[in-house]
């Protein structure tokens, strides 16, 4: 490591100093939204009907109130979407989810456009709702074919094997409770142009969708993206919809118009993680070898495409999670239901396909009597044969075992698992339970055309630098990292590089920031661009030092310099004598990552880049007489490569680990009969508070890990560290079979696990 | 069926009909040392009159229902949920916003500086109310145990970070504050 870089060291959030003095700006509160108008959508109250009539002239002449659109006032198409365009920016003739935005007010304040939403009257006439996976099965309600994954005759495995494991599992909704709602601000400029500011991870969408929306080229519309207050997936394609009402209010009232929702809106209208249900069969061979997988597995898509397809093919491709499995068949299908629209979660359909293997290998070994820490390090990828994942991309080198013997010392395991035995045989009330949850994740999007980024960075005559690239901030901590890499590859301090604020007119045809991948895709492109701005100074500098034009030379501690140190220029007087020698001090870089394809149809290919490892061991306490837990302590050996910004990639670790903990254990998003979503704030829909965190939480960076072929070495840390939190599941069930001590009998314990769901497998167990 | 689908969702909506009809009423406040006379309605809220009025717009709308904290200011030096303040209940009354939680001349709070060096910040919406409630813990306690900590900022949530690095940053602003006393 150069010793002025700053790679691989911890360093702040580059906002940090903002966020906490308050000065950090979110789309609400830009200078240009002071005097938009306020913008309010109606949402339908019926998950599934047919508009007869909606009248809105009293509401249009309200006081304050400049207009109320209904989908027949849009000018250009009324339908968005990210894959397919089957989204109603308003609901015209059919209402498809309770929530559905069926008219938009645009008033001079949020109170006049309240008053005047009372006055509005709707009928619409009520039609049978598809509301569940069951429900969506049994109408063959599906979006699309079956994607089907197999290998070798899995039938067959499954009747030689020595236990057979049967089971099925449902995994829960979550709603992403993003801090900062969704908002978007819609401004027009003169000769038809538009300015938007959208809370997105995809300012490119949004631009594309909002050019649609309003019938105008793309180049007319520039999105830009201050930062998000968290995102998580949720602002991936949901921010689109948002903007695009924002816009067509503008449109029509030629002012610039805001929108912001409130929590309950947020939480009705957006739609969440998508639920899965799962059926599967296993087959383990007398050593505890897994030797056939069978799964079928149903995801609820809610009333549109959105992103579904892609999440379920991350799922179908993480039902093995860090397990070798011979013979096999997936069957994923994505059911058409009516409501809101399932989409993008941290871990993208991987947290619901790996809780599917995991609860495989929970049953089997508390069927058995085995220890399950056993069972999942025995089933480990390894060397031939057991190198090859269901889809056939060849997993090389995994860290697995590596991962787990550190972890194991790390986390004193073995004289802890004897005090935890010790305890409870002395603990009638409160059971303790020690467990192990390894994780691989594959690194890429799956769909080949969007591994692609752009950078663009602009160096002024000071010899300070901005750097656009196409990542957007959503807390994650990318633009860190992404001012990191530009100072490293240039050579100069961290404080002469400045992260500019994601714009379509800086950085055009961008990838949406999700996948995990912000870092790896935006950090290569803008390290092209920097290599091609050191070619260009380079001869400047050459030629300041008296040396030949094409010798090498370094670019360190804000200086140029000879390799052999004798002679150097400070960096911005190289900056300055290239502009007056009429070098070009500004460059475009791209970056698309190598080798990623897949056939959908053979269920085959090399959908990854390459793997990110991590295991946890987790220590639990629970009360059989509330069903109330405490995590102990949790220990976490991470890989993720040469660390870019140790500091940062922690903060992922510690933050994806407990909303997985969320997921998996109190958050519980609850829906009518008549399909309305009735958890609507944090009052009853409960993420995890400080007090849920782990009492003890001991995070380590897996050291002598660097990539090749990655920026710095580093890989993606974004959604990894998620499932590690299924090893709360695994420790539970071990602490509930705890209180009645019989080997060999399966726990039924249903997610999320609340302490009432807790509660019902303790009663289950004793009968 | 027929039916009036928007009176189901208006429901939700706390306002009460014919807002705009109501009397206005005027208080004069404090807010960060500045004084300020207002006329307000008896249904705004203090985060509205903070963020709208004022343009202090560190102080977040979060949740709307006193549950998250985004909206934590200092009344009187306690905190409270500004969202489920009345801003005519605080007529008379010093406010302390996350803008006037550093020094008039820019130097920041120990809990400020501990948030930006123990990376207790993502993406940093929920921050002013996790701030402002820890201003107020060490204000009353001023070497907390990390469960008093917990149960300080139980009114806070944080979506992105997992609470630890926060925790930390407080612990050592209060083991900094007390190194300066001593």
């Amino acid at each position: 490591m150069r010793p002025t870089t700053p790679l691989h060291r911890p360093h702040p959030h580059e906002s940090a100093r903002l966020h906490v003095t308050g000065g950090a700006l979110y789309v609400d509160e830009l200078p240009e939204a002071r005097n938009a108008r306020i913008g309010l959508i109606v949402p339908a109250g019926v998950a599934h009907g047919r508009v007869v009539r909606i009248e809105r002239s009293r509401a249009e002449s309200a006081p304050g109130i400049d207009a109320v659109l209904l989908a027949s006032d849009i000018p250009g198409e009324a339908l968005i979407g990210p894959i397919a365009h089957d989204e109603p920016v308003l609901a015209g003739d059919e209402v498809r989810y309770a929530g559905q935005p069926i008219a938009l007010i645009v008033g001079e304040s949020l109170e006049a456009c309240r008053d005047a939403a009372g006055l509005m009257r709707f009928e619409i006439e009520e039609l049978p709702a598809t509301l569940s996976i069951a429900a969506a099965i049994a109408e063959e309600s599906f979006f699309g074919d079956p994607h089907i994954i197999r290998r070798g005759d899995v039938e067959a495995a499954l009747e030689s094997a020595q236990t057979r494991v049967e089971g099925e599992l449902s995994t829960p909704a979550q709603d992403h409770f993003y801090l900062e709602t969704q908002a978007a601000l819609a401004l027009p400029l003169e000769a038809g142009g538009w300015q938007i500011f959208s809370s997105s991870q995809n300012p490119t969408e949004v631009q594309q969708l909002v050019a649609r929306t309003l019938g105008v080229g793309r180049h007319r519309v520039v999105c830009d993206v201050p930062r998000m207050g968290g995102a998580f997936g949720g602002k991936e394609s949901q921010g689109a919809l948002f903007a695009c009402l924002a816009a067509i209010g503008a449109a029509r009232i030629g002012r610039p118009v805001k929108l912001r929702l409130t929590r309950r809106e947020d939480m009705a209208m957006t739609g969440p993680r998508h639920p899965f249900w799962s059926t599967y069969e296993a087959g383990f061979d007398r050593d505890g070898l897994i030797q056939a997988f069978k799964v079928a597995t149903y995801a609820d898509g809610g009333f549109s495409l959105d992103l579904s397809p892609a999440i379920l093919s991350r799922a179908l491709f993480h039902l093995d999670n860090s397990y070798y499995i011979p013979t096999l068949r997936f069957e994923g299908r994505i059911c058409r239901t009516h409501k809101p629209s399932t989409t993008a979660f941290r871990g993208f359909g991987g947290p619901q396909g790996m809780a599917v293997i995991e609860d495989a290998i929970n049953r089997f070994a508390e069927r058995t009597g085995r220890d399950p820490t056993s069972v999942r390090v025995r089933n480990f990828y390894g060397e031939a044969p057991r190198d090859r994942a269901p889809y056939h991309q060849r997993i090389p080198e995994p860290r697995l075992s590596r991962i787990h013997s550190e972890l194991s010392a790390d986390a004193e395991v073995e004289s802890r698992a004897s005090e935890i035995a010790v305890f409870n045989a002395g603990s009638l009330h409160v059971k303790r339970a020690l467990a192990f949850q390894p994780v691989k994740f594959g690194i890429a999007f799956t769909n080949r055309i969007l591994n692609q980024a752009g950078a663009l960075v602009h160096v002024y005559r000071d010899g300070t630098v901005q750097v656009n690239h196409g990542g957007t901030e959503m807390g994650q901590g990318l633009h860190t990292k992404m001012q990191v890499v530009c100072a490293d590859e240039l050579g100069i301090p961290l404080d002469n590089v400045r992260v500019m604020r994601t714009s379509t007119g800086k950085v055009p045809n961008t990838t949406p920031t999700a996948a995990s991948s912000g870092s790896d895709l935006n950090g290569q492109a803008i390290a092209d661009a920097c290599a091609k701005l050191r070619a260009r100074l380079g001869p400047v500098a050459a030629g300041m030092m008296g040396r030949a034009c094409d010798e090498d030379l370094c670019f360190e501690g804000d200086r140029i310099a000879t390799t052999d140190a004798e002679r150097s220029v400070p960096f911005h007087e190289v900056a300055m004598q290239a502009w007056l020698e009429r070098v070009s001090l500004s460059a475009t870089g791209y970056y698309a990552t190598p080798g990623i394809s897949y056939d959908i149809e053979a269920g085959r290919g090399c959908p990854f880049f390459y793997f990110a490892y991590g295991g946890a061991f987790v220590e639990v306490a629970l009360d059989g007489r509330t069903g109330r837990h405490r995590l102990l302590r949790v220990d976490i050996l991470h890989d993720v490569g040469n660390s870019l910004v140790p500091s940062i990639d922690r903060g992922q670790i510690e933050g994806g680990f407990l909303q997985g903990v969320g997921w998996l254990t109190c958050e519980e998003r609850i829906e009518s009969p008549d399909g309305r979503v009735v958890t609507l704030g944090p009052s009853t829909y409960k993420i995890p508070a400080a007090g849920d965190a782990p009492r003890e939480l001991r995070i380590r960076l897996l050291d002598r890990a660097g990539e090749s072929r990655t920026i710095g070495g580093s890989k993606a840390v974004g959604e990894p560290p998620f499932m590690l939190a299924l090893g709360v599941v695994t420790a539970l069930r071990q602490a509930v079979a705890a209180f009645d001590g019989r080997t060999a009998s399966e726990v039924e314990l249903r997610l999320p696990a609340t302490p009432e769901s807790l509660l019902r497998a303790i009663e289950t167990r004793a009968g | 069926m027929n039916f009036d689908a928007t009176n189901r969702w208006v429901g939700c909506f706390t306002q009460p009909a014919d807002a705009k009809q109501m009397k206005h009423h005027v208080i004069r406040i404090t807010v960060n040392g500045d004084r300020h006379t207002l006329a307000v309605a008896p249904h705004w809220t203090l985060v509205e009159v903070l963020r709208e009025h004022l343009r202090l717009t560190g102080t977040k709308h979060g949740c709307g229902t006193g549950d998250c904290g985004a909206c934590t200011v200092l009344l009187d030096g306690r905190s409270v949920n500004s969202c489920l303040t009345l801003a005519v209940e605080v007529d008379g009354r010093e406010i302390t916003t996350i803008e006037g939680i550093a020094s008039s001349g820019g130097e920041l709070h120990p809990v400020q500086d501990a948030f930006i060096a123990h990376g207790a910040t993502q993406c940093g919406f929920c921050t002013p109310g996790m701030v402002v409630s820890s201003v107020q813990l060490l204000a009353t306690n001023s070497r907390p145990e990390e469960q008093e900590i917990r149960h300080a900022l139980g009114g806070n949530l944080c979506r992105c970070t997992g609470y630890t690095k926060i925790v930390e940053a407080i612990a050592a602003a209060a083991t900094q504050g007390e190194e300066a006393e001593g």
